[in-house]
């Protein structure tokens, strides 16, 4: 996979989905194809309408290039540990390189300059003989659906106006609108180099930078800017760059005004390639809280894990003790799910969808992550002030009361609800975790007892009803046979040791039944296939650092999973078995986050430190059930 | 001339103008952010030439108020729909001679005619302010015929007390 390609490499209009590549400020985040194509990008903050999504329909979607006349082999990196994408074309005439960024600033410049408020910058230099380029700016407003008046204004540069925004292109190559499109085609020359700066502004008057050199400061300054960010981290095992990759990837998928953190910063992009498995990911799932917090904390972005945790316990408040499943950047309620019916979808796969239906489930495992994400933080030192504490304690009063009903699980599928044992398993992490922050004097007044009697009841439950016998594994309904690769977290979360006699009987199940020839996991059996699941993949690695395999079966599937990130060091939400190209929205937080957990764990066994730092010491107090009860 | 009246009226005016104009904003009606465009001219730091903006553009209020108050004198009339009407005729000419002028002495507004350098990078009016969004002029006339009628009113108030 990291070999150069050509451009249309592909074989059809559609670049692959781990072709792409994103940019990002924080606030809202951009994908650019290796052709070098913005082909998505939704300002001033993830969720709003997009102004590019050729992702989503090649047409009518809207998309900025600037790729070389002809063919030309194509190679990307982002410069070392930063967010700062270059592209680089080279043809038997010549090579340039194309730089793609959203910028940031330091405070002495946002002293001195005025700055916009959001921009994209593109740099194109030729570093050997001559290419033709081609650049062709074609904005589309509100997903594609309605054209927009580009209009040249002299010196300034092109602008159009969408709502109450307005946005200016500048551009150092003179452009020519024709049917509403932009376009200049220019040789350049080694040496020589054309600049770009996009901008937004909707609160005031927009503000345009000039396309001098000082725009390459401006490049080297964000550049050092990731680099300080990404290289802060304390990880330094022998998956540092893979990791830091991944740490940036998160941190371009935050949201900096209130710290939550999106899933995804895409929408549609399909689970199953013409299928209808389309879903908009650009909310936060408090699902994914634990494993966010334990990477965060445990690679030192304390800062993050803090936001983050503010956010999960401030954000929600409107419906504490309640908990929705996924809010939107600032806590609240999700858009309500609707089809853009005027969209192909990509590849084909309709119907596109904005919005998620799956705001109105029931879910009750993230009572269980966002408890256990705020455990992690008071054991990793953190303090939790007493409005945290109040919250942590409603939290657990709602659990306590309904941790026996049947809910839609993890998964979010729409045919019901049933009693999940991931769903119960996070109960009971819940409950464990509220006794033990009790139990070292970080949590006040809490009803300790209470909760000690149902974590018992619910330990009961899950070893009663979701073991199988006859399958001697732990199955993801109570009463069923039915499998899940959630299951495995039921020793991540302290349940049960990995290296127990039950847990080696549930893991040799789900490799038997949800596993493929690759090593792969499918998160469940279903019958409309879909990808292999791939946080489910670094689930199983973690499974194996942690005591349920040998430290060299978890480092040979960890390098098994290494060969499906794309060039940059990205990972979709799934992975198709048959080909091995990302499936679902990307880049996908859950699995970079999966990613960093693993070689945690691996690292943590590899130095023989303790593991599962992010649980508290006193969880191997439970003893595990025998196999056979 | 009712010196008190004048200042607690053209206090209270452009207090209401200036949270016209920002409501006008923030629901994305007009990006004309006056108290910006102002403090701009005496910082680059976005969020303190906010402050200082709206500062002053509170001094600048009460002393056109002086204005109003004078007009109102002299036409021995102040009521709430006369001063609408001056608010209107005061929001023409900032839209019209105002916002043609101020590429030429806003320190940091940039021109079509000249471009962009380091310094001059803020975003030009244009006519009528139209750059800021079509429906700028209506928030400007509106805003400024709530100033002129605030004070007509409170103006005309003050003397029948």
């Amino acid at each position: 996979m990291d070999q150069p390609k050509t451009t249309g490499s592909v074989g059809s209009d559609w670049p692959a989905i781990e072709d792409y590549g994103i940019i990002g400020d924080c606030r809202s985040a951009a994908l650019v194809s290796r052709d070098g194509s913005i082909d998505w990008l939704c300002w001033p903050i993830f969720d709003k309408p997009s102004i590019f999504a050729a992702l989503l329909d090649r047409q009518r979607g809207g998309y900025w290039r600037i790729s070389p006349v002809g063919a030309a082999t194509i190679e990307r990196q982002y410069v070392q540990d930063s967010n700062v994408l270059e592209t680089r074309f080279t043809n038997h005439s010549g090579s340039a390189v194309l730089t793609d960024l959203m910028p940031s600033s330091s405070r002495a410049s946002r002293e001195r300059i005025l700055l916009p408020d959001h921009e994209i910058l593109r740099k194109l230099t030729c570093v050997a003989g001559e290419l033709e380029f081609e650049i062709e700016f074609s904005p589309r407003a509100d997903y594609g659906k309605n054209k927009v008046q580009l209009r040249q204004f002299g010196e300034l540069g092109l602008r159009f106006a969408v709502g109450g925004g307005v946005y200016w292109l500048r551009s150092s190559v003179t452009l020519t609108i024709t049917d509403g499109v932009a376009r200049a085609r220019v040789s350049i020359r080694e040496g020589e180099t054309l600049r770009f700066s996009f901008s937004y502004s909707e609160q005031a008057p927009a503000v345009l930078p000039p396309l001098d050199p000082s725009l390459d400061e401006r490049i080297d300054y964000s550049t050092k800017a990731w680099q300080k960010w990404g290289r802060h981290t304390v990880y330094d095992g022998e998956y540092r760059d893979t990791v830091v990759r991944s740490a940036l990837a998160l941190k371009l998928l935050s949201y900096a005004p209130s710290g939550a953190i999106i899933a995804a910063a895409t929408t549609s992009l399909p689970e199953l390639m013409g299928g209808d498995l389309n879903w908009d990911y650009r909310y936060c799932w408090l699902r994914d809280a634990s494993f966010t917090i334990r990477a965060l904390l445990e690679l030192d972005y304390w800062d993050e894990a803090e936001d983050f945790l503010d956010w999960l316990l401030h954000a929600t408040r409107l419906t504490q003790p309640r908990l929705r499943i996924l809010y939107s950047l600032y806590g609240d309620k999700a858009a309500a799910e609707r089809e853009l019916e005027h969209l192909t979808g990509y590849c084909g796969s309709r119907p596109v969808r904005i919005g998620n239906a799956a705001r109105d489930q029931l879910q009750l495992d993230v009572y269980g992550e966002v408890i256990d994400a705020a455990a992690q933080f008071a054991f990793h030192g953190g303090r939790l002030d007493q409005e945290m504490q109040r919250a942590l304690i409603g939290f657990g009063d709602y659990v306590a009361k309904n941790w026996d009903e049947p809910d839609e699980g993890i998964w979010e599928p729409r045919s019901g609800r049933a009693n999940h044992t991931h769903s119960r398993l996070l109960c009971w992490t819940a409950m464990d975790r509220l006794v033990r922050l009790s139990e070292r004097g970080m949590l006040q007044r809490a009803p300790i007892e209470d909760y000690k009697r149902i974590s018992n009841s619910i330990r009961r439950q899950i070893e009663e009803r979701a073991w199988n016998k006859q399958m001697q594994s732990y199955v993801s309904v109570l009463d069923s046979d039915q499998l899940d690769s959630s299951l495995l977290l039921l020793s991540w979360y302290g349940f049960e040791e990995a290296g127990s006699a039950r847990m080696r009987g549930t893991y040799l199940a789900i490799r038997q039944h949800l596993s493929t020839p690759d090593g792969l996991l499918f998160r469940y059996q279903r019958e409309k296939p879909e990808g292999t699941f791939a946080i489910c993949s670094f689930w199983e690695v973690e499974y194996l650092a942690m005591g349920g395999g040998s430290l060299e079966e978890a480092r040979q599937l960890f390098g098994q999973l290494m060969k499906y990130k794309n060039d940059l060091g990205l990972y979709g939400e799934e992975i198709d078995a048959n080909t091995g190209a990302a499936l679902g929205n990307f880049p996908q937080a859950f699995t970079h986050v999966g990613l960093i957990g693993a070689a945690l764990s691996i690292d943590q066994r590899e130095k023989g430190e303790r593991q599962l730092a992010h649980r508290p010491p006193a969880a191997a107090e439970h003893s595990p059930a025998e196999a056979t009860s | 001339m009712n010196w008190t009246s004048w200042l607690l009226s053209g206090f209270l005016a452009t207090l209401a103008l200036s949270t016209f104009l920002s409501a006008s904003q923030g629901f994305g009606f007009t990006r004309m952010n006056l108290p910006y465009l102002i403090g701009t001219f005496v910082t680059p730091q976005r969020e303190r030439a906010k402050v200082y903006g709206f500062l002053i553009h509170l001094l600048n209020g009460w002393l056109f108020s002086i204005l109003y108050v004078l007009v109102f004198e002299a036409r021995h009339m102040a009521n709430w729909w006369f001063g609408a009407l001056l608010g209107l005729a005061h929001a023409l000419t900032i839209l019209t001679v105002g916002m043609s002028l101020i590429p030429g002495i806003h320190p940091r507004m940039a021109s079509e005619q000249h471009g962009i350098n380091a310094n001059r990078q803020l975003e030009p009016p244009g006519f009528m302010a139209l750059n800021y969004g079509v429906q700028t002029p209506i928030s400007v006339f509106l805003a400024h015929a709530v100033f002129g009628a605030i004070l007509g009113s409170l103006y005309h108030l003050s003397h029948a007390a």
